[in-house]
């Protein structure tokens, strides 16, 4: 399913272990009279990599919020890991559970971590949380997390403020990871940061999955980073999806006139903004 | 088509040698460093770097709109003015000529205030245009950027108007005063991709046709390549290369160019690895003295690379602030190698932030 250049050969998962880790199927989400997400299904297997590629108000956040259990769905199943997770979690052990099936990363490091709390201490809780283990192990797993994201000694005792945007998201990273969730939603994860950092970013998140096997959902306006780091895209359009495919296979061929479009609607050499509208008269969807 | 910059001569813009320093907590910092660029009548120059290169401040300095208490040498002409001396009615006037583009449209409108008041505001209160023939003149500018009902559109509030409607009705009413020059600092960041074809359009179009001049500032390489004669890079408050924008990506001539080219990853084809650049992008005031300021990130330094500050060369029609430019005509650029190099992170933890 990956792309033909793709060098790396996911980890092979625990045999028995093959099912989708990630099962969504006719997903519905209103909010009033509106229709945010409308029957969106796709399945995720262990070590995948998934993109929902659409633009602003097309229900793409609103699918990772439903799947995280920050929005409850008006109709639809998700299955996580063969556990149903379209209703609230019922007990805090069911919470942690949950926790440790599907984590994910924002946008913004700076508003999602505590600014009082340094990466270490960030880390430790949550292993805190999901295991009763002894200091000594605790450490050595923070230090195994960091180590893992890259991030040096000194940032590890940093709070977030003393850290740069790029080093601030490391940290978000191997927090979603002490968890040790079988899937990692990257909503935007990548989007605010310099080209130089992004491509560091992106690398390292490849490394993490080869090493883990832990599965991506990767939410993004981004084509580039799409087909950088996914083998599967689903193109949402106004709560609908409109295309569904291997990424290097919608991206070289879009067959609807949407994917087109946004395909065509990404600055290269010899790109003219013009094109783009031309090219959407043509294939009738102004 | 067009050559490297060209000192004095016909410019319309012409920055040369601007340092700016801002106090920060009692010090004062560099956030320019002997920043040079010209801008001839109707030419668009890209204004590419990473965060704290100096892009949004060059263009705050050429539009007077730096904050209180910075210290700038250098200067900045427009159409031969030297733009440090203009105040009160001169001032307003230069304001006029040339007229700023910001990325966030509802940072720079008044939410409580009709989009007409906006549009209107210059032309009534600087200009002394009547109400009357001001609303009309407003009317048919937003016709001009493709938005028909415009006389509803005025009645109107921010709120009401989508992210690319209200980049629409900025560029319209950056263009109602009559500029000679449009300073845009990411006018499309923040829209949709669809959308910032759209407006990008839209704004090249206008731009063309009453033949302005535009400094464009952005992230994006490509964006800037497809939209600028030529693109200037900056890194750490210099300008490192300025390049005719149709040889930006296949003949760069300094090697932070072709290493933020190389980093991107491509929509054609997933790369075995990103070739990311070591480290992180270093501020202005962060740059070492007397060395060059990318060379603790380059492939390419040698040590008099950190031992000596380079200057500007012109070199085959553009400029490059790179001792070893020359050495390396025909090295940088081109097709991406498809290995790391040797000596280039191979893991996380070499590729970490500085």
């Amino acid at each position: 399913m990956r792309d033909a250049a793709a060098p790396a050969t996911p980890a092979v998962p625990p045999a028995g272990d093959r099912a989708a880790v990630l099962e969504v199927t006719g997903l519905r989400k209103e909010f009033g009279e509106l229709v945010a997400v409308d029957g969106v299904s796709f399945s995720l297997p262990p070590a995948g990599s998934l993109a929902i590629v659409g633009e602003s108000g097309s229900g793409k956040t609103t699918i990772a919020r439903m799947i995280v259990g920050l929005e409850r769905p008006t109709a639809g199943a998700i299955t996580a890991c063969g556990a149903d997770r379209s209703r609230p979690a019922r007990s805090a052990a069911d919470r942690r559970r949950r926790g440790r099936e599907v984590q994910i990363v924002f946008q913004d490091p700076y508003t999602s971590l505590d600014p009082r709390q340094t990466a270490e201490e960030t880390l430790a809780e949550v292993i805190r949380l999901h295991h009763r283990w002894p200091p000594a192990r605790r450490r050595e797993r923070v230090a195994e997390l960091t180590g893992m994201v890259g991030l040096d000694a000194r940032q590890a005792r940093s709070v977030p403020r003393a850290l740069s945007g790029g080093q601030r998201q490391r940290v978000a990273i191997a927090r979603a990871l002490a968890a040790e969730p079988r899937v990692l939603i990257l909503d935007e994860s990548v989007a605010a940061l310099d080209v130089s950092i992004q491509a560091q970013v992106l690398n390292l998140l490849a490394d993490i999955r080869d090493r883990t096997g832990v599965s991506y959902i990767l939410i993004s306006h981004d084509l580039a980073v799409v087909r950088q780091l996914t083998d599967e895209v689903i193109v949402m359009r106004r709560g609908k999806v409109v295309e569904q495919g291997p990424t290097g296979q919608v991206l070289d061929h879009p067959c609807h006139p949407y994917t087109q479009r946004l395909r065509a609607s990404v600055p290269r050499p010899g790109w003219k903004p013009q094109m783009v509208a031309a090219a959407a008269g043509e294939a009738g969807s102004g | 088509m067009t050559g490297p910059a060209a000192a004095g001569t016909g410019a319309l813009l012409e920055v040369s040698g601007v340092t700016v320093r801002l106090a920060v907590e009692g010090a004062r910092r560099p956030v320019l460093r002997e920043v040079s660029l010209d801008i001839r009548p109707g030419e668009a120059v890209g204004l590419v770097g990473e965060s704290g290169s100096g892009k949004s401040m060059t263009a705050r300095a050429v539009g007077r709109l730096l904050p209180r208490g910075a210290e700038v040498t250098g200067t900045i002409r427009f159409a031969g003015r030297d733009v440090a001396g203009l105040s009160g009615a001169e001032l307003r006037g230069y304001r006029g000529q040339v007229a700023m583009i910001f990325q966030d449209p509802r940072a720079h409108t008044n939410p409580v205030r009709r989009i007409g008041d906006f549009l209107t505001e210059a032309l009534r209160t600087n200009q002394g245009v009547p109400a009357r023939e001001a609303t009309q003149r407003a009317v048919d500018m937003l016709a001009q950027v493709g938005i028909e009902d415009g006389a509803r559109r005025l009645r109107q509030y921010p709120h009401q108007l989508s992210g690319g409607l209200l980049q629409r009705v900025m560029i319209a009413a950056a263009l109602l005063t009559g500029p000679r020059l449009l300073l845009a600092d990411e006018p499309t960041t923040a829209l949709d991709v669809t959308t910032q074809a759209e407006v990008m359009a839209i704004l090249d179009d206008l731009r063309r046709r009453l033949g302005l001049g535009m400094l464009f500032i952005t992230h994006d390489l490509e964006l800037a390549a497809a939209i600028c004669d030529r693109t200037a890079v900056m890194y750490a408050g210099q300008i490192v290369e300025i390049r005719e924008s149709a040889l930006l990506h296949s003949d760069p001539l300094h090697p932070y160019t072709a290493a933020l080219a190389a980093a991107r990853p491509d929509i054609a084809r997933t790369a075995p690895r990103l070739r990311a650049i070591p480290g992180r992008p270093l501020s202005a005031f962060e740059a070492p003295e007397g060395a060059c300021s990318f060379a603790p990130r380059c492939a390419h330094a040698e040590d008099r690379c950190r031992a000596t500050a380079p200057g500007i060369i012109e070199l085959d029609g553009g400029l490059s602030r790179c001792l070893r430019a020359r050495d390396l005509r025909g090295q940088l650029g081109g097709e991406p190698e498809h290995e790391a190099r040797p000596g280039q992170p191979a893991g996380p933890l070499e590729a970490a932030d500085a």
